[in-house]
């Protein structure tokens, strides 16, 4: 369910970019995704399949780039990266962790003729 | 028309709850949502584009947020609100876990305050029957299948209310403790509802809707005895995702805890009245 409105989100970028640069077509299509965002990436690689039909971006290829998750931890007040959300904090060993980075979800850029 | 989504809607606005009953129109150009029976039902089709265009690949640099559409409206929101100096809420939480129970008890007691409720659900317009039988205006926004509210749809849900300076607005989310916490409606902030029915490990299961949230009512503590629950637990596991969050422990059913959820709420209106003042 998100991930087809994600792929909507994604749908109107490309519209309203097809419009300013005057493209026909998007090969290819990065986009950058945090560890901790809420998207499951074979369902978004499907919904984008699906929601991009009839659209500049219809066949094009999807590439999901990771970006890494990090949290400020509240004991040693230190930012660290941290590989899952609860994970203790790598320099402390505390758990009171808050994320700051890791919820992305953008699109870099694409490639288009 | 709406000046975010140039959707026409907005030309809906001023359009008393009666008036919007038994009418409803579709948009052609590709989000297309119709309003009947008094509240706004959403879908989604998009419409498609073919722009002819040079042969040559070219890679163009985007950066955008995937969900900036909804932030342009979300933003929008916000603005309409600062203006009137009002304080949005987005509750969010589990379905049952009392979002609607405790929003009629939080507009009792807080008496004659102008305030304004916008209710999410996938489906009835039964939660916006229950706050308006409490005296209050709301507006019943119906996601069909959509798993949260958006910036949009609580956009044009505003445009069904008035909203007075100094006022509250209440926006009860979808039932879902996953795909709200992605969408910002434009709130001054989220506050999760945590049922103590539901266990005390939900925040690590679901910890995104914890982390985005300012504050956590642990609701039904009523019921802690009778479900074994370990309130302390509970906030451990909140403070496990979220060190920042606030809690409080509230009974919407005994109205134990209210009192607080009520300062906090004044206090929060008053801090934005007084930041507003500064800039
Ligand atoms: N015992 C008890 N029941 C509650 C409390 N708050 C809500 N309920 C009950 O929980 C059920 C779901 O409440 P509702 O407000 O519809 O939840 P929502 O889906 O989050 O809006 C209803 O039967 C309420 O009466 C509470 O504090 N204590
Ligand atoms: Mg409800
Ligand atoms: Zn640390």
């Amino acid at each position: 369910m998100h991930e087809m409105s994600l792929a909507e989100g994604i749908r109107r970028v490309i519209e309203d970019q097809a419009r300013a640069h005057a493209f026909a077509r998007v090969t290819c299509l990065r986009v950058e995704i945090g560890r901790f965002a809420c998207v499951e990436k074979p369902a978004l690689e499907f919904a984008f399949e699906v929601v991009m039909r009839g659209s500049p971006a219809e066949n094009a290829r999807l590439e999901m780039i990771d970006l890494p998750g990090r949290a400020i931890c509240y004991d040693c007040t230190r930012e660290v990266e941290i590989m899952a959300r609860l994970d203790p904090c790598p320099l402390c060993g505390g758990g009171r962790l808050m994320p700051v980075a890791g919820e992305e979800m953008r699109i870099k850029d694409m490639e288009v003729i | 028309m709406c000046t975010v989504c140039g959707c026409g809607t907005g030309a809906e606005q001023g359009h008393s709850r009666s008036d919007a009953h038994g009418h409803s129109h579709d948009h052609a150009h590709g989000h297309g949502h119709d309003h009947s029976h008094g509240g706004l039902h959403f879908g989604h089709g998009p419409a498609g584009t073919e722009v002819p265009g040079m042969s040559q690949v070219r890679l163009i640099e985007i950066e955008t947020d995937i969900l900036a559409k909804n932030g342009v409206h979300a933003e929008a929101n916000r603005a309409r609100l600062a203006v009137l100096g009002a304080f949005a809420v987005n509750l969010v939480s589990s379905p049952g876990s009392g979002k609607t129970t405790l929003l009629c008890r939080t507009i009792e007691a807080l008496g004659t305050h102008p305030l304004a409720v916008i209710e999410g659900d996938q489906q009835t317009s039964n939660d916006a029957e229950r706050i308006r039988a409490t005296g209050a205006q709301a507006v019943q926004v119906n996601t069909g299948k959509g798993c949260h509210l958006d910036g949009h749809m609580v956009g044009h849900a505003m445009d069904h209310l008035t909203l007075a300076p100094g006022g509250f607005l209440f926006i009860e989310n979808v039932g879902n403790l996953v795909c709200p916490a992605a969408f910002d409606l434009g709130e001054d902030c989220k506050v999760a509802i945590l049922s103590v029915t539901e266990g005390e490990d939900k925040p690590l299961k679901y910890p995104d809707m914890f982390t985005a949230s300012r504050l956590a009512l642990l609701n039904k503590v009523d019921l802690a005895p009778y479900c074994h629950a370990d309130l302390d637990a509970y906030e451990r596991n909140l403070r496990r995702v979220n060190p920042a969050i606030e809690v409080i422990r509230v009974s919407a059913a005994t109205g134990a805890g209210m009192d607080i959820w009520l300062d906090w709420l004044r206090g929060s209106l008053a801090r934005k009245a007084a930041r507003t003042a500064a800039e």
